[in-house]
Protein backbone atom coordinates (compact mmCIF):
# COMPACT_ATOMS: atom_id res chain seq x y z
CA UNK A 1 0.00 0.00 0.00
CA UNK A 2 0.99 3.51 -0.81
CA UNK A 3 1.61 5.77 2.43
CA UNK A 4 -1.53 7.87 1.28
CA UNK A 5 -3.80 4.60 0.99
CA UNK A 6 -1.88 4.01 4.55
CA UNK A 7 -2.59 7.21 6.08
CA UNK A 8 -6.18 7.38 5.03
CA UNK A 9 -7.44 4.00 6.56
CA UNK A 10 -5.67 4.68 9.75
CA UNK A 11 -8.17 7.95 9.57
CA UNK A 12 -10.70 5.65 9.18
CA UNK A 13 -10.02 3.53 12.05
CA UNK A 14 -9.61 6.43 13.79
CA UNK A 15 -12.89 7.51 13.30
CA UNK A 16 -14.37 3.96 14.71
CA UNK A 17 -12.15 4.49 17.78
CA UNK A 18 -14.35 8.05 18.67
CA UNK A 19 -17.28 6.20 17.56
CA UNK A 20 -16.78 3.55 20.46
CA UNK A 21 -15.99 5.79 23.04
CA UNK A 22 -19.36 7.84 21.72
CA UNK A 23 -21.35 4.79 21.61
CA UNK A 24 -20.89 4.49 25.65
CA UNK A 25 -22.63 7.14 26.62
CA UNK A 26 -25.81 4.80 27.06
CA UNK A 27 -26.28 0.94 27.57
CA UNK A 28 -28.33 0.77 24.38
CA UNK A 29 -25.60 2.16 21.76
CA UNK A 30 -22.21 0.82 24.35
CA UNK A 31 -22.14 -2.89 22.75
CA UNK A 32 -22.27 -1.47 19.32
CA UNK A 33 -19.57 1.00 20.63
CA UNK A 34 -16.76 -1.78 21.17
CA UNK A 35 -17.71 -3.30 18.06
CA UNK A 36 -16.61 0.19 16.17
CA UNK A 37 -13.54 -0.12 18.56
CA UNK A 38 -13.31 -3.81 17.20
CA UNK A 39 -13.64 -2.75 13.46
CA UNK A 40 -10.94 -0.13 13.80
CA UNK A 41 -8.51 -2.15 15.54
CA UNK A 42 -8.92 -4.82 12.67
CA UNK A 43 -8.24 -1.59 10.04
CA UNK A 44 -5.62 -0.40 11.60
CA UNK A 45 -3.42 -4.08 12.59
CA UNK A 46 -4.36 -5.31 8.77
CA UNK A 47 -3.12 -2.03 6.98
CA UNK A 48 0.20 -2.08 9.54
CA UNK A 49 0.65 -5.74 8.14
CA UNK A 50 1.05 -4.43 4.58
CA UNK A 51 4.25 -2.00 5.52
CA UNK A 52 5.92 -4.23 7.73
CA UNK A 53 8.15 -7.60 6.88
CA UNK A 54 8.61 -10.84 9.12
CA UNK A 55 4.80 -11.77 9.04
CA UNK A 56 5.18 -14.98 10.50
CA UNK A 57 6.74 -13.55 13.77
CA UNK A 58 4.36 -11.01 13.95
CA UNK A 59 1.27 -13.07 13.22
CA UNK A 60 2.40 -15.81 15.77
CA UNK A 61 3.23 -12.93 18.49
CA UNK A 62 -0.35 -11.73 17.98
CA UNK A 63 -2.09 -14.98 18.14
CA UNK A 64 0.25 -15.81 21.55
CA UNK A 65 -0.91 -11.96 23.22
CA UNK A 66 -4.65 -12.24 21.91
CA UNK A 67 -4.99 -16.17 23.60
CA UNK A 68 -3.89 -14.87 26.42
CA UNK A 69 -5.84 -11.66 26.40
CA UNK A 70 -9.20 -13.50 25.45
CA UNK A 71 -8.51 -16.36 28.56
CA UNK A 72 -8.26 -13.83 30.97
CA UNK A 73 -11.02 -11.47 29.69
CA UNK A 74 -13.00 -14.30 29.84
CA UNK A 75 -12.06 -16.25 33.19
CA UNK A 76 -11.58 -12.81 35.43
CA UNK A 77 -14.09 -12.68 38.28
CA UNK A 78 -16.16 -9.14 37.83
CA UNK A 79 -14.80 -8.50 41.47
CA UNK A 80 -11.65 -8.43 40.32
CA UNK A 81 -11.94 -5.90 37.42
CA UNK A 82 -9.72 -2.96 38.94
CA UNK A 83 -7.19 -5.57 39.10
CA UNK A 84 -7.16 -6.28 35.46
CA UNK A 85 -6.97 -3.24 34.36
CA UNK A 86 -4.22 -2.10 36.48
CA UNK A 87 -2.32 -5.46 34.63
CA UNK A 88 -3.64 -4.34 31.03
CA UNK A 89 -2.23 -0.57 31.90
CA UNK A 90 0.79 -1.83 32.90
CA UNK A 91 1.05 -3.73 29.65
CA UNK A 92 0.96 -0.67 27.57
CA UNK A 93 3.37 1.09 29.55
CA UNK A 94 6.05 -1.60 28.71
CA UNK A 95 5.35 -2.19 25.40
CA UNK A 96 6.06 1.75 25.13
CA UNK A 97 9.51 1.47 26.56
CA UNK A 98 10.09 -1.40 24.04
CA UNK A 99 8.96 0.08 20.98
CA UNK A 100 11.01 3.67 21.83
CA UNK A 101 14.34 1.48 22.65
CA UNK A 102 13.59 -0.30 19.42
CA UNK A 103 12.91 2.92 17.85
CA UNK A 104 16.48 4.42 19.43
CA UNK A 105 18.20 0.94 18.01
CA UNK A 106 16.85 1.17 14.32
CA UNK A 107 15.54 4.93 13.49
CA UNK A 108 14.80 3.26 10.23
CA UNK A 109 12.05 0.44 10.32
CA UNK A 110 10.25 3.33 11.63
CA UNK A 111 10.85 5.91 8.86
CA UNK A 112 13.21 7.84 10.83
CA UNK A 113 16.41 9.12 9.65
CA UNK A 114 19.36 7.23 11.01
CA UNK A 115 20.86 10.25 13.05
CA UNK A 116 18.06 11.05 15.10
CA UNK A 117 17.05 14.45 14.73
CA UNK A 118 15.92 16.27 18.10
CA UNK A 119 12.58 16.60 17.51
CA UNK A 120 12.06 12.37 17.62
CA UNK A 121 14.90 11.88 20.84
CA UNK A 122 12.62 14.60 22.52
CA UNK A 123 9.29 12.41 21.95
CA UNK A 124 11.41 9.12 22.20
CA UNK A 125 12.16 10.54 25.58
CA UNK A 126 8.40 11.45 26.03
CA UNK A 127 7.42 8.14 25.36
CA UNK A 128 9.67 6.34 27.23
CA UNK A 129 9.19 7.95 30.69
CA UNK A 130 5.39 7.66 30.41
CA UNK A 131 5.49 4.29 29.44
CA UNK A 132 8.05 3.15 31.80
CA UNK A 133 6.05 5.05 35.09
CA UNK A 134 2.97 3.80 33.60
CA UNK A 135 4.53 -0.01 33.70
CA UNK A 136 5.98 0.37 37.27
CA UNK A 137 2.81 2.53 38.94
CA UNK A 138 0.92 -0.03 37.31
CA UNK A 139 2.34 -3.38 38.90
CA UNK A 140 2.31 -1.30 42.37
CA UNK A 141 -1.43 -0.58 41.94
CA UNK A 142 -2.11 -4.28 40.55
CA UNK A 143 -0.09 -5.66 43.83
CA UNK A 144 -2.01 -3.69 46.19
CA UNK A 145 -5.70 -4.29 44.29
CA UNK A 146 -4.82 -8.05 44.53
CA UNK A 147 -4.14 -8.00 47.73
CA UNK A 148 -0.58 -9.16 46.95
CA UNK A 149 0.44 -6.47 48.99
CA UNK A 150 -1.01 -3.84 51.88
CA UNK A 151 -2.86 -1.02 50.65
CA UNK A 152 -1.70 0.71 53.35
CA UNK A 153 0.36 3.88 52.47
CA UNK A 154 4.22 3.26 52.31
CA UNK A 155 5.88 6.89 53.36
CA UNK A 156 9.12 7.41 54.49
CA UNK A 157 10.82 10.93 55.90
CA UNK A 158 11.65 12.99 52.75
CA UNK A 159 9.87 11.10 49.96
CA UNK A 160 9.02 14.06 48.18
CA UNK A 161 12.24 15.26 48.38
CA UNK A 162 13.78 12.44 47.09
CA UNK A 163 11.11 11.39 44.16
CA UNK A 164 12.03 15.06 42.86
CA UNK A 165 15.41 14.94 43.42
CA UNK A 166 15.35 11.63 41.06
CA UNK A 167 12.62 13.06 38.57
CA UNK A 168 15.47 16.25 38.11
CA UNK A 169 18.52 13.50 37.41
CA UNK A 170 15.78 12.00 34.98
CA UNK A 171 15.44 14.95 32.99
CA UNK A 172 19.40 15.94 33.04
CA UNK A 173 19.53 12.63 31.61
CA UNK A 174 17.10 12.95 29.52
CA UNK A 175 18.99 15.80 27.67
CA UNK A 176 21.90 14.88 27.66
CA UNK A 177 20.44 12.10 25.11
CA UNK A 178 18.48 14.82 23.46
CA UNK A 179 21.94 17.30 23.01
CA UNK A 180 24.40 14.02 22.11
CA UNK A 181 24.95 14.15 18.56
CA UNK A 182 25.45 10.03 18.52
CA UNK A 183 22.81 7.32 20.12
CA UNK A 184 23.71 8.23 23.79
CA UNK A 185 22.68 4.78 25.19
CA UNK A 186 24.47 5.58 28.86
CA UNK A 187 21.93 8.58 29.21
CA UNK A 188 19.37 7.13 27.64
CA UNK A 189 19.10 3.77 29.75
CA UNK A 190 19.88 5.94 33.02
CA UNK A 191 16.88 7.81 32.30
CA UNK A 192 14.58 4.67 31.46
CA UNK A 193 15.70 3.04 34.92
CA UNK A 194 14.80 6.09 36.90
CA UNK A 195 11.71 6.23 35.33
CA UNK A 196 11.04 2.60 36.09
CA UNK A 197 11.78 3.64 40.07
CA UNK A 198 9.85 6.87 40.27
CA UNK A 199 6.58 4.92 38.85
CA UNK A 200 7.24 2.57 42.03
CA UNK A 201 8.14 5.52 44.37
CA UNK A 202 5.10 7.39 42.94
CA UNK A 203 2.28 4.98 43.82
CA UNK A 204 3.55 2.96 47.34
CA UNK A 205 2.06 6.14 49.73
CA UNK A 206 -1.17 6.37 47.84
CA UNK A 207 -3.73 4.44 49.71
CA UNK A 208 -6.25 1.54 49.01
CA UNK A 209 -9.23 4.06 48.78
CA UNK A 210 -7.30 6.34 46.62
CA UNK A 211 -7.06 3.41 43.83
CA UNK A 212 -10.04 4.75 42.03
CA UNK A 213 -7.87 8.00 41.21
CA UNK A 214 -4.92 5.82 40.53
CA UNK A 215 -6.58 3.41 38.62
CA UNK A 216 -7.68 6.12 36.40
CA UNK A 217 -4.58 7.97 36.37
CA UNK A 218 -2.68 5.27 35.00
CA UNK A 219 -5.15 4.50 32.49
CA UNK A 220 -4.70 8.74 31.58
CA UNK A 221 -0.78 8.12 31.38
CA UNK A 222 -0.98 4.45 29.09
CA UNK A 223 -2.98 6.88 26.75
CA UNK A 224 -0.55 9.34 26.96
CA UNK A 225 1.90 6.49 26.17
CA UNK A 226 0.28 5.77 23.37
CA UNK A 227 0.22 9.47 22.14
CA UNK A 228 4.31 10.06 22.86
CA UNK A 229 5.61 6.93 20.64
CA UNK A 230 2.83 8.06 17.83
CA UNK A 231 4.70 11.75 17.97
CA UNK A 232 8.32 9.47 17.81
CA UNK A 233 6.98 7.75 14.80
CA UNK A 234 5.02 10.44 12.95
CA UNK A 235 1.72 8.46 13.20
CA UNK A 236 -1.73 10.57 13.71
CA UNK A 237 -3.25 7.15 14.24
CA UNK A 238 -1.64 6.67 17.79
CA UNK A 239 -1.99 10.34 18.97
CA UNK A 240 -5.53 10.25 18.13
CA UNK A 241 -6.12 7.19 19.73
CA UNK A 242 -3.90 7.60 22.55
CA UNK A 243 -4.95 11.20 23.21
CA UNK A 244 -8.56 9.57 23.01
CA UNK A 245 -7.51 7.06 26.30
CA UNK A 246 -5.60 9.93 27.82
CA UNK A 247 -8.66 12.55 27.98
CA UNK A 248 -10.58 9.77 29.09
CA UNK A 249 -8.55 8.77 32.16
CA UNK A 250 -7.91 12.51 33.37
CA UNK A 251 -11.65 13.21 33.21
CA UNK A 252 -12.37 10.05 35.28
CA UNK A 253 -9.33 11.39 37.72
CA UNK A 254 -11.00 14.41 38.05
CA UNK A 255 -14.86 13.15 38.76
CA UNK A 256 -12.95 10.52 41.29
CA UNK A 257 -11.08 13.47 43.13
CA UNK A 258 -14.37 15.57 43.06
CA UNK A 259 -16.38 12.38 44.89
CA UNK A 260 -13.90 12.77 47.42
CA UNK A 261 -13.64 16.54 47.56
CA UNK A 262 -9.60 16.06 47.33
CA UNK A 263 -7.37 17.87 45.13
CA UNK A 264 -5.49 15.90 42.61
CA UNK A 265 -2.14 16.93 43.54
CA UNK A 266 -3.08 15.75 47.51
CA UNK A 267 -4.10 12.26 46.65
CA UNK A 268 -0.90 11.80 44.65
CA UNK A 269 1.38 13.03 46.98
CA UNK A 270 -0.16 9.97 49.21
CA UNK A 271 -0.34 8.80 52.95
CA UNK A 272 -4.14 10.14 53.36
CA UNK A 273 -4.83 6.52 55.76
CA UNK A 274 -1.88 6.78 57.50
CA UNK A 275 -2.88 10.81 58.87
CA UNK A 276 -6.32 9.63 59.36
CA UNK A 277 -5.26 6.98 61.36
CA UNK A 278 -3.18 9.12 64.10
CA UNK A 279 -5.86 11.73 63.87
CA UNK A 280 -8.28 9.02 65.55
CA UNK A 281 -5.98 7.66 67.78
CA UNK A 282 -5.90 10.88 69.61
CA UNK A 283 -9.73 10.60 70.40
CA UNK A 284 -9.51 8.12 73.00
CA UNK A 285 -13.12 8.00 74.27
CA UNK A 286 -14.82 4.33 74.59
CA UNK A 287 -18.18 4.23 72.53
CA UNK A 288 -20.90 2.13 72.31
CA UNK A 289 -22.60 0.56 69.30
CA UNK A 290 -25.65 -1.40 69.35
CA UNK A 291 -25.40 -5.02 67.33
CA UNK A 292 -27.69 -7.53 66.32
CA UNK A 293 -28.10 -10.66 63.98
CA UNK A 294 -28.91 -10.67 60.41
CA UNK A 295 -32.86 -12.33 61.57
CA UNK A 296 -33.29 -8.77 63.86
CA UNK A 297 -32.28 -7.16 60.38
CA UNK A 298 -34.57 -9.01 57.94
CA UNK A 299 -37.58 -8.76 60.25
CA UNK A 300 -37.02 -5.11 60.25
CA UNK A 301 -36.78 -4.57 56.27
CA UNK A 302 -39.88 -7.24 55.83
CA UNK A 303 -41.63 -4.64 57.36
CA UNK A 304 -40.27 -1.36 55.87
CA UNK A 305 -42.43 0.53 53.02
CA UNK A 306 -38.39 1.71 51.53
CA UNK A 307 -34.94 0.21 51.94
CA UNK A 308 -31.99 1.37 50.36
CA UNK A 309 -29.09 -0.61 50.03
CA UNK A 310 -25.55 1.39 49.84
CA UNK A 311 -22.87 -1.32 48.35
CA UNK A 312 -19.03 -0.95 49.17
CA UNK A 313 -15.84 -2.54 48.45
CA UNK A 314 -17.20 -5.11 50.79
CA UNK A 315 -19.51 -6.02 48.77
CA UNK A 316 -16.89 -6.83 45.83
CA UNK A 317 -14.61 -8.46 48.32
CA UNK A 318 -17.46 -11.04 49.54
CA UNK A 319 -18.42 -11.29 46.18
CA UNK A 320 -22.03 -10.91 47.86
CA UNK A 321 -23.92 -9.70 44.77
CA UNK A 322 -26.20 -12.42 43.71
CA UNK A 323 -26.96 -12.60 47.52
CA UNK A 324 -27.87 -9.25 47.82
CA UNK A 325 -29.95 -9.78 43.98
CA UNK A 326 -31.89 -12.38 45.82
CA UNK A 327 -32.44 -10.60 49.05
CA UNK A 328 -34.07 -7.29 47.37
CA UNK A 329 -36.32 -9.70 44.93
CA UNK A 330 -37.55 -11.05 48.48
CA UNK A 331 -38.21 -7.68 49.99
CA UNK A 332 -39.81 -6.26 46.30
CA UNK A 333 -42.06 -9.09 46.49
CA UNK A 334 -43.29 -8.32 49.83
CA UNK A 335 -44.14 -5.04 48.49
CA UNK A 336 -41.16 -3.22 50.07
CA UNK A 337 -39.70 -0.80 47.95
CA UNK A 338 -35.34 -1.63 47.30
CA UNK A 339 -33.19 0.53 45.46
CA UNK A 340 -29.39 0.79 45.59
CA UNK A 341 -27.61 3.93 45.72
CA UNK A 342 -23.91 4.04 44.47
CA UNK A 343 -21.37 6.62 45.42
CA UNK A 344 -19.03 7.34 42.56
CA UNK A 345 -15.60 6.29 44.54
CA UNK A 346 -17.74 3.25 45.84
CA UNK A 347 -15.18 0.35 45.22
CA UNK A 348 -11.80 0.25 43.98
CA UNK A 349 -12.76 1.85 40.30
CA UNK A 350 -14.90 4.25 38.25
CA UNK A 351 -18.29 2.35 37.91
CA UNK A 352 -17.24 -0.90 39.81
CA UNK A 353 -20.34 -1.44 41.67
CA UNK A 354 -22.81 -1.00 38.58
CA UNK A 355 -20.97 -3.78 36.88
CA UNK A 356 -21.35 -5.80 40.12
CA UNK A 357 -24.94 -5.24 40.44
CA UNK A 358 -25.32 -5.83 36.89
CA UNK A 359 -23.87 -8.91 36.56
CA UNK A 360 -26.37 -10.04 39.38
CA UNK A 361 -29.17 -8.83 36.66
CA UNK A 362 -30.13 -6.23 39.64
CA UNK A 363 -33.01 -4.16 37.32
CA UNK A 364 -31.05 -0.79 35.85
CA UNK A 365 -33.87 1.22 37.72
CA UNK A 366 -33.21 0.35 40.83
CA UNK A 367 -29.85 1.37 40.93
CA UNK A 368 -29.40 5.20 41.48
CA UNK A 369 -26.26 7.73 41.59
CA UNK A 370 -25.43 9.98 44.21
CA UNK A 371 -27.30 12.43 42.60
CA UNK A 372 -30.30 11.09 42.01
CA UNK A 373 -31.16 9.66 45.50
CA UNK A 374 -29.31 11.71 48.41
CA UNK A 375 -32.69 13.92 48.95
CA UNK A 376 -34.81 10.31 49.40
CA UNK A 377 -32.89 9.02 52.37
CA UNK A 378 -34.40 11.14 54.70
CA UNK A 379 -37.93 9.35 54.32
CA UNK A 380 -36.66 5.91 53.92
CA UNK A 381 -37.44 3.42 56.76
CA UNK A 382 -33.83 1.38 56.15
CA UNK A 383 -30.45 1.69 55.08
CA UNK A 384 -28.29 -1.20 54.77
CA UNK A 385 -24.89 -0.16 53.87
CA UNK A 386 -23.18 -3.27 52.83
CA UNK A 387 -19.35 -3.25 52.78
CA UNK A 388 -19.29 0.74 52.47
CA UNK A 389 -17.81 2.70 54.93
CA UNK A 390 -16.29 5.98 54.49
CA UNK A 391 -18.84 7.01 51.84
CA UNK A 392 -21.33 6.92 54.46
CA UNK A 393 -19.13 8.78 57.19
CA UNK A 394 -21.09 11.65 58.53
CA UNK A 395 -17.77 12.85 59.60
CA UNK A 396 -17.50 14.73 55.96
CA UNK A 397 -20.14 17.51 57.24
CA UNK A 398 -17.83 17.49 60.02
CA UNK A 399 -14.96 21.07 59.59
CA UNK A 400 -11.84 19.82 60.25
CA UNK A 401 -12.30 16.34 59.65
CA UNK A 402 -9.63 14.95 57.13
CA UNK A 403 -12.59 14.26 54.88
CA UNK A 404 -14.02 16.87 55.66
CA UNK A 405 -16.32 18.38 52.65
CA UNK A 406 -16.55 15.15 50.81
CA UNK A 407 -20.14 14.41 49.27
CA UNK A 408 -21.40 11.55 51.27
CA UNK A 409 -24.46 9.43 51.06
CA UNK A 410 -26.80 10.55 53.74
CA UNK A 411 -27.60 6.96 54.88
CA UNK A 412 -27.84 8.93 58.44
CA UNK A 413 -30.72 10.52 57.65
CA UNK A 414 -32.53 7.52 57.19
CA UNK A 415 -34.96 6.27 60.40
CA UNK A 416 -33.22 3.14 60.43
CA UNK A 417 -29.29 1.95 59.43
CA UNK A 418 -28.40 -1.32 59.13
CA UNK A 419 -24.66 -1.68 58.51
CA UNK A 420 -23.07 -4.87 57.63
CA UNK A 421 -19.22 -5.13 58.35
CA UNK A 422 -16.89 -7.96 59.36
CA UNK A 423 -15.59 -5.75 62.20
CA UNK A 424 -15.69 -2.30 63.66
CA UNK A 425 -11.85 -1.68 61.90
CA UNK A 426 -11.87 1.64 60.38
CA UNK A 427 -12.22 2.11 56.86
CA UNK A 428 -9.56 2.45 54.12
CA UNK A 429 -9.51 6.22 55.30
CA UNK A 430 -7.98 4.98 58.43
CA UNK A 431 -11.28 6.99 60.18
CA UNK A 432 -13.61 6.17 63.01
CA UNK A 433 -17.37 6.39 61.26
CA UNK A 434 -19.91 7.94 63.69
CA UNK A 435 -23.03 6.23 61.64
CA UNK A 436 -22.05 2.94 63.61
CA UNK A 437 -22.01 4.57 67.13
CA UNK A 438 -25.65 6.49 66.31
CA UNK A 439 -28.81 5.06 68.71
CA UNK A 440 -31.22 3.83 65.27
CA UNK A 441 -28.07 2.05 63.71
CA UNK A 442 -27.57 -1.69 64.19
CA UNK A 443 -24.42 -3.47 63.67
CA UNK A 444 -24.50 -6.79 61.66
CA UNK A 445 -20.97 -8.32 62.48
CA UNK A 446 -20.11 -10.96 59.42
CA UNK A 447 -18.98 -11.69 55.39
CA UNK A 448 -21.65 -9.57 53.47
CA UNK A 449 -22.34 -12.61 51.41
CA UNK A 450 -23.84 -14.60 54.57
CA UNK A 451 -24.81 -11.90 56.37
CA UNK A 452 -27.31 -11.17 53.25
CA UNK A 453 -27.69 -14.75 52.65
CA UNK A 454 -28.92 -15.69 56.36
CA UNK A 455 -31.26 -11.89 55.78
CA UNK A 456 -32.96 -13.84 52.39
CA UNK A 457 -33.31 -17.33 54.83
CA UNK A 458 -35.14 -15.48 57.36
CA UNK A 459 -37.28 -13.40 55.16
CA UNK B 1 3.15 26.17 2.68
CA UNK B 2 2.37 22.35 3.87
CA UNK B 3 5.65 21.14 2.62
CA UNK B 4 7.82 23.60 4.89
CA UNK B 5 5.71 23.26 7.94
CA UNK B 6 7.74 21.01 10.62
CA UNK B 7 5.79 17.04 10.53
CA UNK B 8 5.85 18.00 14.60
CA UNK B 9 3.47 20.84 14.52
CA UNK B 10 1.11 18.90 12.30
CA UNK B 11 1.01 16.24 15.11
CA UNK B 12 0.67 18.63 17.87
CA UNK B 13 -2.42 19.33 15.67
CA UNK B 14 -3.58 16.50 15.33
CA UNK B 15 -2.75 16.21 19.28
CA UNK B 16 -4.51 19.11 20.75
CA UNK B 17 -8.09 18.49 18.53
CA UNK B 18 -8.09 14.69 19.40
CA UNK B 19 -7.59 15.37 22.99
CA UNK B 20 -10.55 18.48 22.19
CA UNK B 21 -12.52 15.06 20.87
CA UNK B 22 -11.60 13.14 23.62
CA UNK B 23 -12.72 15.48 26.91
CA UNK B 24 -16.32 15.84 24.92
CA UNK B 25 -17.06 12.44 24.20
CA UNK B 26 -16.16 10.78 27.37
CA UNK B 27 -18.19 13.59 29.35
CA UNK B 28 -21.09 11.96 27.60
CA UNK B 29 -20.34 8.36 29.16
CA UNK B 30 -22.76 7.39 31.62
CA UNK B 31 -21.32 6.89 35.00
CA UNK B 32 -22.59 3.89 35.30
CA UNK B 33 -20.26 2.59 32.64
CA UNK B 34 -17.41 4.44 33.48
CA UNK B 35 -15.50 0.66 34.07
CA UNK B 36 -16.28 -0.81 31.16
CA UNK B 37 -15.14 2.95 29.52
CA UNK B 38 -11.67 1.56 31.32
CA UNK B 39 -11.84 -1.72 29.91
CA UNK B 40 -12.56 -0.12 26.21
CA UNK B 41 -9.55 2.51 26.40
CA UNK B 42 -7.25 -0.08 27.60
CA UNK B 43 -8.03 -2.05 24.08
CA UNK B 44 -8.16 1.41 22.39
CA UNK B 45 -4.74 2.09 23.79
CA UNK B 46 -3.54 -1.41 22.78
CA UNK B 47 -3.24 0.78 19.64
CA UNK B 48 0.37 0.63 20.58
CA UNK B 49 0.61 -2.61 18.59
CA UNK B 50 1.11 -1.12 15.45
CA UNK B 51 4.32 0.96 16.36
CA UNK B 52 5.07 -2.17 17.61
CA UNK B 53 4.39 -4.30 14.35
CA UNK B 54 7.11 -1.92 12.57
CA UNK B 55 9.58 -2.61 15.63
CA UNK B 56 9.03 -6.08 14.74
CA UNK B 57 9.10 -5.91 11.04
CA UNK B 58 12.68 -4.46 9.72
CA UNK B 59 14.48 -5.91 7.13
CA UNK B 60 17.80 -6.73 9.07
CA UNK B 61 16.78 -8.45 12.57
CA UNK B 62 18.97 -7.71 15.24
CA UNK B 63 17.69 -8.13 19.42
CA UNK B 64 15.59 -4.65 18.58
CA UNK B 65 12.98 -7.39 16.69
CA UNK B 66 12.84 -9.26 19.54
CA UNK B 67 12.15 -6.13 21.73
CA UNK B 68 9.62 -5.40 19.07
CA UNK B 69 8.01 -8.85 19.01
CA UNK B 70 7.69 -9.05 22.98
CA UNK B 71 5.83 -5.57 22.31
CA UNK B 72 3.86 -6.89 20.01
CA UNK B 73 2.58 -9.76 22.12
CA UNK B 74 2.17 -7.36 25.76
CA UNK B 75 -0.13 -5.12 23.15
CA UNK B 76 -2.60 -7.86 21.58
CA UNK B 77 -3.02 -9.07 25.07
CA UNK B 78 -4.22 -5.79 25.81
CA UNK B 79 -6.46 -5.58 22.66
CA UNK B 80 -7.96 -8.82 22.97
CA UNK B 81 -8.23 -9.16 26.61
CA UNK B 82 -9.67 -5.21 26.84
CA UNK B 83 -12.77 -5.98 24.02
CA UNK B 84 -13.50 -9.30 25.06
CA UNK B 85 -13.96 -8.42 28.87
CA UNK B 86 -15.53 -5.16 27.68
CA UNK B 87 -17.81 -7.22 25.70
CA UNK B 88 -18.37 -9.40 28.18
CA UNK B 89 -19.17 -6.95 30.65
CA UNK B 90 -21.95 -4.87 28.39
CA UNK B 91 -23.60 -7.89 27.93
CA UNK B 92 -24.51 -8.07 31.52
CA UNK B 93 -25.63 -4.62 30.89
CA UNK B 94 -28.01 -5.83 28.44
CA UNK B 95 -30.03 -8.06 30.33
CA UNK B 96 -30.68 -5.07 32.96
CA UNK B 97 -31.77 -2.87 30.20
CA UNK B 98 -34.09 -5.89 28.89
CA UNK B 99 -35.82 -6.06 32.22
CA UNK B 100 -35.77 -2.29 32.98
CA UNK B 101 -37.94 -1.90 29.82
Amino acid sequence: MSANTVALAYLIASVFFILALKGLSSPLSARRGNMFGIIGMVIAVITTLTITRNWALIIVCIALGGAIGAVVARRVQMTAMPELVAFMHSLVGLAAVFIAIAAVNNPASFGLPETLPMGSKLELFLGTFIGAMTWSGSVIAFLKLSGRMSGAPITFNGQHKVNLTMAIIMVGFGLWFFFSTTTNWTAFSIMTAIAFVLGFLIIIPIGGADMPVVISMLNSYSGWAAAGIGFSLGNPMLIIAGSLVGSSGAILSYIMCKAMNRPFLSVILGGFGSEGGAAVAGDGTQKTYRSGSADDAAFIMGNADSVIIVPGYGLAVARAQHAVKELAEVLHKKGVNVRFAIHPVAGRMPGHMNVLLAEAEIPYEQVLEMDEINSDFSNTDVVLVLGANDVVNPAANVPGSPIYGMPILDAYKARTVMVVKRSMAAGYAGLDNDLFYMDKTMMIFGDAKKVVEDMVKAL
Amino acid sequence: MIGEIDPTIINLTVFVLAVFVGYHVVWNVTPALHTPLMSVTNAISGIILVGAMLAAGPAETDWGVWLGAAAVTLAAINVFGGFLVTQRMLEMFRKKDKKGS
